[in-house]
């Protein structure tokens, strides 16, 4: 099975056994870790993809809504179009906050610890 | 003046400027062979080959990130597509953004802590080697060729505007040339070269884009309702212009159409190769994440730029000329450079030949970029684990990788004769399209799904990539459609120009399938590894 994985890179950072990682994986720290990135980072995603199929689906079937002029020549259509722009750029920042402040820290702690002491 | 004319009289304005053309775009090679050369010296061993080094700041990164992305397809193909279809050739730019978050929120960081060169890395973790690379390396490999037909469109594309050649002898010398630099930058320069020119193409084509930007908004007193509005007029299809369906919005099959291009746009880039080996060339993943989020920022703003490329050109310039020039829209960017400046004027012409020569850089830096992915793949999943076992040498895999860098190189160039009146983002959103339906399933089940098997990974990877392919095949894409690659003959029976609607399901379906069908035991061991590592970075290389 692990016979014919890549070979070691020249950069030596000492892996832990294989029964050190399923103690890991099966530890609380760990799970704590996993549930924290999951339940940030699932329903998120299915949250921007719903966004955006509505956008696209709106497009298809409510032509009539999407033309409605706003203010001059902008329509509801061009400011929902800028909208998926805003929300990337908003998620994208609110993920690495997250990430920064909840799970960089616990993920460090587990590799120093795997990777020093072990 | 006819339009005919007047695409003429554009080709004989950049003639009378060809030397200008030619000079800025030779600088431009002179400039990147020279970091090629230099970057070739510091490339050492495979991580440098492959990775750069690992070496790389998350912003540079990020711009490189942005080059590699920002395509042929993005600058000529968008721009066309809202020339000529107005609103509907916007959801390219929202697509091609939003799919960002993908990459963020659920493949860059993951894949940085457990890969080293490849997207095969990832997806033969916990799997039988031998099987899995191979599948991989596969479909890396013709997700690659699939994006490489669409920029060498746009190269064909570039030459007859410019030099006024529409003979194929003229358009194969070039793309013959293209394809011969490209060899020079990914074989001398490895990742290092290939990601300092995406750093300098990046910065170019952002500082041009940017110039035209501000040349049509001054026309319009950064008035972009005026723009808009001007753009609606001139475009002869008034309000309907600014709304969705002028090019989708006709039946419903096309309506079908957009969906499947829209799904496939978004799910895409996640499962691009040559985007995510990027990752590879920062320390961590830490690093990864915030070349992503540069990238975001970057790309983001160049797609809302593409507005005024596109509706501008569709304001400033007749739909007959931007047709006649190219029937997809293609030259619409450079076009719309030369009459911001003056159709008769010098000023017109030097902003012509500026805008030809970003357009050649960012085709020859996405190509070198596609070429990597896939000699790299080649090399490092192909050659090195399913060939050799595991056994070759570093110095041995980047020899291979350099070997097949020239057989890709010219395998770009004979397909290079094959998409003329294709629009060039069309062409991508079906590599788009390949990658979400063969890489995506395979690389989400892997990272995420404890269960997940080997003949699962199989035939999610083999699926989708046979679907997706198969139906292109039998798409109005390839036959059956005047602007087909084969417009004389007709043997398509799939509706739909993207696969995206089926494919990339059926990927998703056949993994699932695989897996519980699956005689064999998934690797617990492996996975706990996996799982730890792509989560804390654990023994990442």
């Amino acid at each position: 099975m692990a016979t014919d994985a890549p070979p070691p890179s020249k950069e030596q950072h000492k892996l832990p056994s294989p029964e050190e990682f399923s103690e890991v994986q099966e530890s609380a720290e760990f799970g704590e870790l996993r549930r924290s990135y999951r339940s940030f980072a699932f329903p998120l995603t299915v949250a921007f993809i719903a966004w955006y199929l509505l956008y696209v689906l709106l497009s298809n079937y409510a032509g009539g809504f999407m033309g409605t002029k706003l203010f001059g020549n902008i329509n509801i259509a061009f400011v929902l179009g800028v909208a998926q722009f805003i929300t990337t750029f908003l998620i994208a920042w609110w993920y690495s906050k997250h990430a920064a402040a909840k799970l960089d820290p616990k993920a460090e702690a587990i590799k120093s610890r795997m990777e020093g002491g072990a | 003046m006819s339009p005919a004319t007047q695409t003429l009289i554009a080709a004989n304005e950049a003639s009378e400027h060809r030397p200008l053309i030619i000079t800025l775009f030779a600088l431009f090679v002179l400039a990147t062979l020279g970091i090629t050369i230099w970057a070739g010296r510091q490339t050492k061993d495979a991580a440098d080959f492959y990775a750069g080094g690992r070496q790389f700041s998350a912003f540079q990164n990020g711009l490189a990130v942005s080059g590699d992305y920002m395509s042929a397809a993005s600058f000529l193909g968008i721009a066309g597509a809202i020339a000529i279809f107005g609103y509907d050739g916007f959801l390219y730019s929202i697509g091609f953004l939003v799919a960002w978050l993908v990459a963020l929120l659920l493949v860059a960081e993951p894949l940085r802590n457990s890969g080293r060169y490849t997207m095969g890395d990832v997806l033969a973790y916990r799997m039988r080697q031998r099987p899995v690379r191979t599948a991989a390396g596969t479909s890396t490999i013709v997700v690659s060729i699939f994006y490489l037909l669409a920029q060498m469109a746009g190269a064909g594309v570039l030459v007859s505007l410019l030099l006024g050649i529409t003979s194929d002898a003229g358009k194969i010398l070039i793309v013959a040339l293209v394809g011969l630099l490209m060899i020079v930058y990914v074989s001398i320069g490895g990742m290092k070269g290939t990601t300092w020119v995406q750093m300098v193409k990046a910065v170019l084509l952002i500082g041009g884009t940017l110039l035209i930007t501000f040349l049509v908004l001054l026309k319009f007193n950064f008035n972009i309702s005026d723009l808009l509005g001007t753009a609606a007029e001139n475009s002869g299809k008034g309000a309907a212009f600014l709304e969705p369906g002028l090019q989708y919005g006709a039946t419903g099959t096309s309506k079908l159409d957009f969906i499947s291009l829209g799904i496939a746009l978004v799910l895409g880039t996640a499962g691009l190769p040559h985007i995510l080996i990027r990752f590879y060339t920062v320390p961590n993943a830490k690093a990864a994440r915030k070349s992503v989020n540069w990238a975001i920022g970057i790309i983001g703003a160049f797609y809302l730029m593409t507005i005024a490329l596109g509706f501008g050109a569709a304001a400033l310039i007749s739909q007959d000329e931007i047709i006649a020039s190219n029937p997809s829209g293609n030259t619409a960017a450079p076009l719309l450079a030369l009459h911001l400046g003056g159709v008769d004027s010098a000023w017109g012409a030097i902003l012509l030949a500026t805008i030809s020569a970003v357009a050649f850089a960012t085709i020859l830096a996405v190509v070198a970029g596609l070429t990597l992915a896939s000699s790299s793949s080649f090399a490092h999943d192909i050659y090195a684990n399913v060939i050799r076992r595991g056994k070759a040498s570093g110095a041995e895999e980047v020899r291979a990788a350099r070997w097949a860098t020239v057989f890709i190189g010219i395998v770009s160039i004979g397909l290079g004769a094959l998409a003329r009146d294709l629009n060039v983002a069309g062409l991508v959103a079906l590599a788009f399209a390949v990658a979400a339906s063969a890489n995506l399933p395979t690389i989400l089940y892997s990272l995420f799904w404890k269960r997940f098997t080997t003949q699962g990974a199989l035939w999610s990877i083999y699926g989708g990539l046979i679907v997706a392919v198969g139906l292109v095949l039998f798409s109005p894409v390839v036959s059956g459609d005047p602007k087909a690659m084969f417009p004389d003959v007709d043997f398509a029976w799939f509706p739909l120009k993207n696969p995206g609607i089926i494919s990339i399901p059926f990927g998703f379906l056949m993994g699932w399938l695989g897996t519980v069908l699956s005689k064999e035991e998934p690797d617990v061991k492996k996975y706990a590894e996996l799982e730890v590592r792509s989560l804390t970075g654990t023994g990442a290389h």
